[in-house]
């Protein structure tokens, strides 16, 4: 069993008691609520005519279902309107702080805790989405959960879990150019496995993980589930620290950033923490990595060979050649070349105002192929005032992208925003997985946000350190 | 949710075999079906992609075939319920009229999940599962008794030992899985360990 890390100690601050079950009851610091996954649990609430036990430590936000386009109330689709009239309802009667459209904060849910500072270290944060993880970056201890939990939460402010195992991630040397943290967590997957997580919570560590900023360490926390772990954390640091300073929650309370931070500095692992596993990756032999099938694992570096099924181990035989069928693609070649018909930059998982600059560096004076339909939609709507402010949103569009607001959008395609037939599409994203994109017959190809503006421009997968250099204006 | 909670020690049923590794959540219910505010329904939704063409016609598929229209014990491969987090899939696989699913491995959050809807979630080999699918294709009709205590599965006057997670067989087994109405009971515990935390200290 893992001792001294950071898992352990923010578990320890939040133990409640044992149940009967054997399970820890754990207290949640921060409880995040969306529109797809809260409204059954208040009705179960309903139903037994219980209370919200910690509005204060529940925040709301929309985004899944909210439209990119227009947002003119009401919805011109009508199940969207109504389970955001549902998410209204639900937080006035409850008194729930809500990251409306109209307040200039609202975004996707993993965007918006970090922004705000909602999102602090040692603190335990829960959401029905697994990407919860996310915040993990910060030094918190953050998993998605279920609706029959998120009743258990807003009744009881609580959670049932039970300890997980821990394993370091150690990420040595540097990242080269053109590497950036999707690549870390796509190797990451590609290496450990879609379930190599499953009893384990990851924790990042090492150099190139050290030397990241908070959107890259995010971008790793997010995908941690798509590795089949449940939470993924980062030691918090200065980097974190200067982050949090900005936000709303300590801007304008240095005091109270002074008197918090013993405290996030007490819950970072020891120096001499035991740990279930260890892995070590060499950051220094990362090239960037794309998705050749339809679940994350499958990932390739940019100028390696596409995997034969009989290659792979057994277990994953099977599902490589469905994947290769529905993607068409031939082993032995390279993901280079793949035409592309959409390009989609957004998502928790990259479409941060860091995200945004570096794709528009490459994408400014050049133009988006002529056969791609290629969309930025915000993580944010702070991110999309700021890309504005700073003019990447004239950057886009002047390349031919669409300049969209901010919502989950086709990173699920629960909004108009979907890939229509068999549609491939470079996306920055998290997941691949058939019809995950709104059409079962949709192709997907996981990249990081620069290789998203690349290939809107070539109309094709392209190696990013291919073009860095003819970027004139 | 009713305030009765029955123990869920012992599932029997006749089987349905679902195959293939990684099948994750937004293939159990696409995104599109989950535009709803309460899980009523879903059920018709379950695997709608791969039970249904552009159409709307049936495809090829074990959930489409009338001799396992009645199955409750679901019988799958690794990683099964990977992906999002959506409670909507095992409700939709409940309310298609699942009670048990046995297989070799579970994402954390979809069995989570089937846990808090009294589905027990238990775990075999590979080849164990193999045989056992291959057993529910020659044998719609016969019974798989699902015993979550003994972890043992038994078909065909053939039994075998299966994997049951602790806590949840002590949920099961106990009738406490509902955890709402157990951690309520510790409102006094819970507010003692949140004034504890320097965070909240802080926001007062
Ligand atoms: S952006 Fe995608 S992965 Fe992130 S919360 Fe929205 S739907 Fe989920």
């Amino acid at each position: 069993m893992s001792e001294g890390t950071l898992y352990d100690k923010v578990w320890n601050e939040h133990t409640v008691t044992t149940l009967p079950t054997g399970q820890t009851q754990l207290f949640v610091g921060l409880h995040l609520i969306h529109e797809v996954t809260s409204p059954q649990a208040f009705g179960m609430l309903r139903e037994r005519d219980m209370e919200v036990a910690f509005p204060e430590r529940t925040h709301a936000t929309v985004d899944h279902i909210v439209p990119t386009a227009d947002q003119s109330r009401p919805y011109a689709d009508g199940a969207a309107e109504e389970m955001m009239s549902e998410l209204e309802e639900n937080v006035r009667e409850a008194g729930i702080d809500f990251s409306d459209p109209t307040s200039g904060d609202q975004g996707i849910v993993h965007v918006i805790g970090p922004e705000q500072g909602l999102t602090q270290p040692g603190m335990t944060i829960v959401c029905g989405d697994s990407h919860t993880s996310t915040h993990g970056a910060f030094g918190a201890l953050a998993f998605g959960i279920g609706t029959s939990q998120i009743r258990d939460v807003l009744a009881t402010g609580c959670i049932a879990m039970e300890k997980q195992q821990v394993r370091k991630i150690e990420v040595t040397g540097e990242l080269g150019d053109g590497v950036e943290a999707k690549d870390v967590i796509l190797e990451i997957i590609r290496r450990l496995g879609t379930d190599g997580g499953v009893g384990y919570v990851y924790e990042y560590a090492g150099e190139a993980i050290e030397n990241l900023g908070m959107e890259g360490r995010m971008s790793i926390c997010n995908m941690s589930i798509e590795g089949g772990a449940r939470a993924g954390y980062v030691n918090p640091d200065e980097t974190t620290y200067e982050w949090l300073a900005e936000t709303d929650a300590f801007r304008d309370d240095p005091e109270k950033f002074e008197k918090l931070k013993p405290y996030w500095e007490s819950v970072r692992s020891d120096d001499d923490a035991e740990y279930d596993d260890v892995v070590t990756i060499d950051g220094n032999e990362l090239e960037p990595v794309v998705t050749w099938g339809t679940t994350p694992g499958q990932g390739v570096g940019i100028t390696e060979p596409i995997p034969a099924p009989e290659d792979l181990p057994e277990d994953k035989q099977d599902t490589a050649r469905r994947a290769q069928e529905h993607m068409r693609v031939t082993p032995g070649e390279t993901m280079q070349g793949y035409p592309i018909d959409v390009a989609f930059l957004g998502s928790c998982t990259n479409a941060r105002l860091a995200d945004l600059r570096r794709a528009a560096a490459l994408v400014k004076g050049r133009q988006v192929h002529e056969d791609v339909r290629a969309m930025v939609v915000p993580g944010s709507q702070r991110v999309q005032t700021a890309a504005e402010e700073e003019g990447l949103k004239d950057v886009f569009e002047e390349a031919g992208f669409e300049w969209r607001n901010a919502g989950c959008s086709m990173c699920l395609g629960m909004n108009e925003d979907q890939l229509e037939g068999d549609e491939a599409c470079a996306s920055s994203s998290n997941r691949n997985f058939v019809g995950r994109q709104g059409s079962k017959d949709g192709r997907t190809v996981l990249m990081n946000p620069r290789m998203v503006a690349a290939a809107a421009i070539r109309g094709e997968v392209t190696d990013v350190r291919e073009m860095k250099e003819v970027n004139v204006a | 949710m009713t305030e009765e909670i029955p123990e869920v020690d012992y599932v029997s049923g006749t089987g349905i075999p679902i195959r293939g590794n990684d099948i994750d959540t937004d293939q159990i219910i696409p995104a599109r079906f989950m535009k709803v505010v309460t899980f009523d329904g879903l059920g018709q939704f379950a695997f709608f992609d791969l039970r249904f063409d552009d159409d709307d016609e049936p495809k090829d598929h074990p959930m489409n075939e009338d001799r396992f229209k009645d199955s409750s014990v679901m019988v799958v491969n690794a990683n099964f319920g990977c992906g999002s987090s959506r409670e909507h899939a095992p409700q939709a696989l409940m309310r298609w009229g699942i009670d048990a699913i046995v297989g070799e491995s579970f994402a954390e959050i979809f069995a989570g999940n089937c846990l808090a809807l009294g589905i027990p979630t238990v775990t075999a080999d590979h080849e164990t599962i193999s045989e056992l699918q291959s057993w529910v294709e020659e044998n719609p009709d016969g019974d798989i008794d699902v015993d979550v205590e003994a972890e043992t599965v038994t078909y065909g006057g053939n039994t075998v030992d299966v994997t049951v997670d602790d806590a949840q067989r002590k949920a099961l087994v106990d009738g406490v899985w509902d955890t709402t109405a157990l951690m309520k009971s510790n409102a006094r515990a819970v507010q003692e360990t949140a004034n504890s935390l320097p965070y909240i200290q802080s926001d007062d």
